[in-house]
């Protein structure tokens, strides 16, 4: 009948009787729509609005069906959006009343969320609206996550772009409403969420991290706050030499061309001559209305700018820095309950994420021992944790690194199981990964364009895809893990300077003839002890 | 007329408290021919509920004290050689010390009237007037008078079933007493002296405006058909017995029910609520955070304590606030579960009851609200009037003002066979019913019984004010001295259908101790202040008025064991009077077991059968008619009932 262009009354009948018993049925409604469509041209406004309020009243018995159809509610969404003068009180009140018999409907709540949109319902009234099913049953995803959308409308803050913050009163009066949920119920994760998403921040304003220019590598090197691609549509950089502009070819650290936080390129010899006192390099990244200079002064090797550590944007991207009296009200609170709730999740990750949000360095220790609890009382995500706690000891790391002002990382017996924030270690020189858990050196190591020394003895390292392209590394040292086979040693050819390699206490030793095929993979390293 | 009385039945029930009333329904509904009499002339016995009319008549004839003498036919003369007779009682002795106290500014005029209204009002209902009498002495005998009888029942005390009805008798009764009467106070206020006082005449006319929120005593006296005032105050546990009996039956289609609003507790001289569901923990502003997660872990694990005998089992040996003592609770949580969730105090109970209490409370949270429990609009007193009416549906027969002078015993086989009327006729049965209260004081000479000390007020405001005015609360107030008993009050707003609006009606129970004055007096000065002219002048005063005030005693017959009455006859099975507990589980229980006494293996009041599922096929079944013949007259009443009793909670159930 669909191929005939059969489209009349006789499909909306025929249709209805099957969509009426079991309204997931897509192509008919499709169906639907295609008649309605053809309908709409042939009839007067009268016969149309008889028919729109059929097929309302049709909608709403097939919702009795089934209050959770993506089909309907889509239907719905698209007869509404199609009218001349659509009832939107009425699409409110039928929202309401969907929403008194199942408060947790989120297929109504996205309706609900539509109607009020298309029919400009003040916030505050949604807001209200979400207190009214919040007060009477708060395990309600939707109803937070509506609350959480509603706000940063109703406040607007000026400095804080689209995901803004809240202002510090409405912040406070919400942490309340949410504490009262989760001491009520501890149990309950959809007051967590909300809670983790008010101590939140939006995302990092866009900026340019650190900017180096190397004279012997003839190369610059830029890190950026979140991971672009250069080139790709919007995503363009603009080099500034000396105050004009450089056309320059951008890549990847690893070669590789997808969304990367580090981008270098090449410098032609011009801009490097050491006629000139100084040169500037400027970079400006349009997108992100961002740029950063730096100075490359005579007879110097290389120049550089970064955000300092002391910068609290740093690592603090999980939770915001409100003042820090909410957040440390906050702690203490979850620690009462953690007193109470010895054995819940979600309390003592909330805990973790305060510390870190209050101070990282002053409640390492702290944080440690929480990890410990949680790993006991929450097994099933232990290798979870064991990541999470990973990153929060190199973001410690870094942090007294770049206090003490020193290029040198010591990441050694950190019980590390991934490494992260690599991007942060553009200007590191010795990095030391020994005695952890890891598995791999990754891609992204190979931003640390400076890395001269990497030692990651008595680990599990099977592969080395990150140790490639470091243009200044010298010596590595990657006794006692797991690497199988030479070819696994195949990324080393890509470092130029490498002439000290220590493999002692890896299976691919135990080979016969292991040195003489080293040598040959390897012929440019001095000294390969095996 | 009441020769007009069939002769003979399967039952006799004697009283229609709840559990009779129950169990006539059960009996009707399993083919049983029922006979139900009661000596008042309203449903329910002391289950009953009065209009404020209704209310001071029944009190004054309680005041009165004065046998009423009924000529009856000698009963004597026709008790047989082989037969003894049980006489009944011809007078209630059940309820003592009835006090009255009215605050209500009283302008005299109208006092004069209102009170003058009451003697008319009491005479129309104690003597009979020509109609109602009418009502209940002809009764039917045969089938097709049924429908008459059904229509009857709501008549006499259900103002939503038969609400033109009830208004015309009440304009009547309202309008007459304006006009004749001069007696004044004496029934309004015997026993209180403190009182006179306040009898300032006033100059003002019978005005209708009051002064602005002022409810004075002539409002109420006209307002008073608004009020519903239960004898007995019980809410309905949401899970409990009657609840679950009531769906079953489908009698609950005869009643609606309001949910209570909010539990309460009265502390430190402060009235404040209970957090008690999982809504209102969260939504509550009193408790502290770490509060809000102690309850909530003591209440999650009383839902099922058992599954957890580790923390409880070396507590069973102390009371169950010893035991609150030990658990991580502050001092007001322990309060709360020991007094407003478990009911019960610091002595009554061990661990054990006291977590079985908590568990069943929260057992029946959330079904039908955020509170337990459910009250029926129109009072408590609509109860028994269901189950008589479903008991009527199926043919049962209802005589009201109809008392029954004695029990006929058959000296050789010791069973009873008769009972002989107010008339002097002797119907025949095989079962007979008899409340507790209609037995003779030689019957019941060796029995002990409780007494339960009550009281009624009508006030100006809640006890606890909040934005809606139309909560229903319950508040425990624990007994101050030892040998005291915890105080259960119940609060109703006019919503309920119980009271005039602008008022609360309050109820106030407890097992006595002294008189009802006496025992519950000190929690009504707690809680509410004397409605007095001086106050009026203060702008705001913190606690509610009274207007008016009742109390009285009302005796405890349940757990009386059956042996305790003289020579009762094994086919004589008495029902007791209400119990001063909060539910009706202890009635349907009651009703359960005689109900499997009288027709063994029967069900207990099944659903009854669809009306459309009938098929009535005229040719084959008319000779067995009886119960077919019923069931379309049923069928008749339903679209009647619906636009009445349209009972919003039947979805959810």
């Amino acid at each position: 009948m669909r191929q005939a262009g059969e489209l009349d009354e006789s499909v909306l009948e025929l249709t209805s009787q099957i969509l009426g018993a079991n309204p997931d049925f897509a192509t008919l409604w499709n169906c639907r729509r295609e008649v309605l469509q053809q309908l709409e041209a042939q009839k007067s406004p009268e016969e149309l609005a008889a028919l729109v309020k059929t097929e309302l009243g049709f909608l709403e018995s097939c919702l009795r069906v089934n209050p959770k159809s993506y089909g309907t509610w889509h239907h719905r969404c698209w007869l509404l959006s199609r009218l001349p003068e659509p009832n939107w009180a009425r699409e409110l009140e039928l929202c309401a009343r969907f929403l008194e018999v199942d408060e947790r409907n989120f297929h109504c709540w996205d309706y609900r969320r539509f109607v009020a949109t298309q029919a400009a319902v003040p916030p505050a009234e949604e807001l209200a609206f979400t207190d009214s099913l919040i007060t009477r049953n708060f395990s309600n995803y939707s109803s937070w996550h509506y609350r959480s959308c509603l706000l940063p409308q109703l406040h607007p803050q000026p400095d804080s772009g689209s995901q803004g913050r809240l202002p510090e009163d409405v912040l406070l009066k919400e942490l309340e409403l949410v504490q009262n949920a989760f001491f009520t119920d501890p149990n309950d994760q959809s007051a967590w969420f909300y809670h983790r998403w008010l101590l939140g921040r939006a995302d990092p304003q866009d900026a340019l991290r650190c900017l180096h220019v190397s004279r012997d590598e003839a190369c610059l090197t830029v890190s950026f706050s979140r991971p672009i691609l250069v080139g790709s549509g919007t995503e363009t950089l603009l080099l500034m030499v000396d105050e004009s502009p450089l056309a320059v070819e951008w890549r990847t650290p690893d070669g590789r061309t997808r969304p990367s936080h580090v981008w270098l390129c090449d410098l032609p010899a011009a801009s490097l001559n050491d006629q000139l006192p100084q040169h500037t390099f400027r970079v400006i990244w349009t997108a992100g209305d961002a740029q950063k200079e730096c100075v490359l002064l005579k007879g110097r090797q290389e120049g550089w700018c970064r955000d300092s550590a002391t910068d609290e944007q740093l690592f603090r991207c999980e939770l915001s820095v409100e003042k820090s009296t909410v957040l440390q009200s906050e702690l203490e609170s979850c620690k009462e309950l953690q007193e109470l709730e010895p054995e819940n999740k979600w309390c003592l990750l909330t805990i973790i994420l305060l510390m870190r949000a209050l101070d990282p360095l002053l409640y390492e220790k702290e944080t440690l021992q929480y990890f410990q609890t949680l790993k006991a009382v929450d097994p099933m995500r232990a290798a979870y944790l064991d990541d999470l706690r990973s990153k929060f000891l190199v973001e410690n790391s870094v942090l007294k690194m770049e206090y003490a002002e020193v290029r040198v990382l010591h990441l050694g017996h950190k019980d590390l199981t991934v490494l992260c924030h690599l991007e942060q270690l553009l200007l590191v020189t010795h990095l030391d990964l020994s005695h952890n858990r890891l598995r791999a050196l990754p891609p992204a190591l190979a931003a640390l364009r400076c890395l001269e020394v990497l030692q990651a003895n008595d680990n599990t390292i099977e592969s080395l895809d990150g140790v490639a392209n470091l243009p200044r590394l010298r010596e590595l040292s990657l006794c006692n893990n797991r690497l199988q086979q030479p070819t696994v040693l195949q990324p080393l050819v890509s470092c130029p300077k490498l002439v000290l390699l220590h493999l002692q206490g890896n299976p691919l030793c135990q080979a016969v003839g292991a040195s003489e095929h080293l040598a040959e993979l390897l012929p440019s390293i001095n000294s390969i002890l095996t | 007329m009441a020769d007009n009385l069939p002769s003979e039945f399967d039952v006799i029930v004697i009283g229609t408290g709840l559990p009779e009333s129950i169990i006539a329904a059960a009996c009707s509904r399993s083919g049983q021919r029922v006979l139900h009499v009661d000596s008042r002339s309203y449903y329910g016995g002391n289950w009953a509920s009065f209009s404020f009319s209704g209310i001071l008549s029944w009190l004054k004839e309680y005041q009165e004290n004065s046998d009423i003498v009924n000529e009856s036919p000698a009963w004597q003369e026709q008790i047989l050689e082989n037969e003894e007779a049980i006489a009944l009682s011809r007078k209630d002795k059940t309820i003592q010390h009835v006090e009255v106290f009215c605050y209500a500014s009283q302008d005299l005029h109208e006092d004069v009237e209102e009170a003058g209204a009451l003697q008319k009002n009491h005479a129309s209902v104690i003597s009979g007037n020509p109609t109602e009498a009418a009502h209940s002495a002809c009764l039917p005998s045969e089938d097709e008078s049924l429908c008459s009888v059904i229509c009857e029942v709501p008549r006499e005390q259900t103002p939503s079933s038969d609400l033109e009805t009830a208004l015309e008798i009440h304009d009547v009764e309202v309008t007459g007493e304006k006009e004749k009467y001069y007696d004044n106070k004496t029934c309004v206020k015997s026993g209180s002296e403190e009182e006179t006082s306040e009898n300032v005449p006033t100059e003002e006319d019978t005005a209708l405006q009051p002064k602005k929120n002022r409810i004075t005593y002539s409002q109420i006296i006209r307002e008073g058909r608004k009020f519903n005032i239960d004898l007995v105050s019980k809410l309905l546990y949401s899970r409990g017995l009657l609840i679950d009996l009531l769906i079953k039956s489908n009698v609950s289609r005869y009643a609606e029910f309001k949910n209570i609003t909010r539990i309460l507790a009265f502390r430190e001289g402060r009235v404040e609520q209970v957090p008690c569901s999982r809504a209102d923990v969260f939504n509550s502003k009193q408790l502290t955070m770490v509060e809000k997660r102690m309850l909530m872990k003591f209440l999650t694990f009383c839902m099922e304590y058992e599954k957890h005998p580790d923390q409880y089992k070396a507590y069973e040996e102390i009371t169950f606030s010893e035991y609150l003592k030990t658990q991580k609770l502050t001092p007001s949580l322990q309060y709360f579960v020991l007094h407003s969730i478990a009911m019960t105090s610091e002595k009554a109970s061990n661990t054990i009851e006291g977590l079985k209490a908590t568990k069943n409370f929260l057992h029946c949270l959330g079904r039908y609200g955020n509170t337990p429990f459910l009250f029926p609009l129109y009072g408590q007193g609509e109860l028994p009037q269901c189950f008589c009416r479903m008991c009527a549906v199926f043919g049962g027969i209802y005589c009201l003002r109809h008392s029954v002078q004695c029990l006929v015993v058959d000296k050789e086989s010791r069973k009873c066979k008769a009972i002989i009327d107010q008339f002097g006729q002797r119907i025949i049965s095989k079962h007979f019913l008899v409340e507790d209260s209609y037995f003779s004081e030689n019957t019941c000479s060796h029995v002990q019984y409780r007494q339960i000390s009550r009281s009624v007020l009508i006030t100006d405001r809640s006890v606890l004010k909040t934005d809606s005015d139309q909560q229903i609360s319950i508040l425990t107030v624990p007994g101050e001295e030892p040998g005291t008993f915890a105080v259960r009050v119940i609060e109703l707003c006019p919503s309920t259908m119980t009271c005039m609006k602008g008022t609360y009606l309050v109820h106030l129970t407890c097992t006595s101790s002294k008189t009802a004055r006496e025992d519950l007096e000190p929690v009504v000065r707690k809680l509410f202040t004397p409605y007095t002219e001086t106050e009026i002048e203060n702008e705001e005063v913190e606690k509610p008025r009274l207007l008016w005030a009742l109390y009285f005693n009302m005796r405890d017959s349940s757990d009386v064991s059956r042996n305790s009455y003289n020579d009762l006859p094994s086919n004589v099975y008495v029902c007791s009077g209400p119990d001063g507990g909060l539910g009706n589980d202890n009635a349907v229980k009651q009703a359960e077991i005689l109900f499997q006494l009288i027709c063994p293996n029967e069900d207990f009041c099944p659903p009854p059968p669809n009306p459309e599922d009938i098929i009535i096929d005229g040719d084959s079944l008319q000779p067995e008619a009886s119960e077919f013949s019923v069931i379309p007259e049923a069928n008749s009443e339903t679209p009647k009932e619906s636009t009445s009793l349209g009972n919003p909670e039947e979805d959810s159930r």
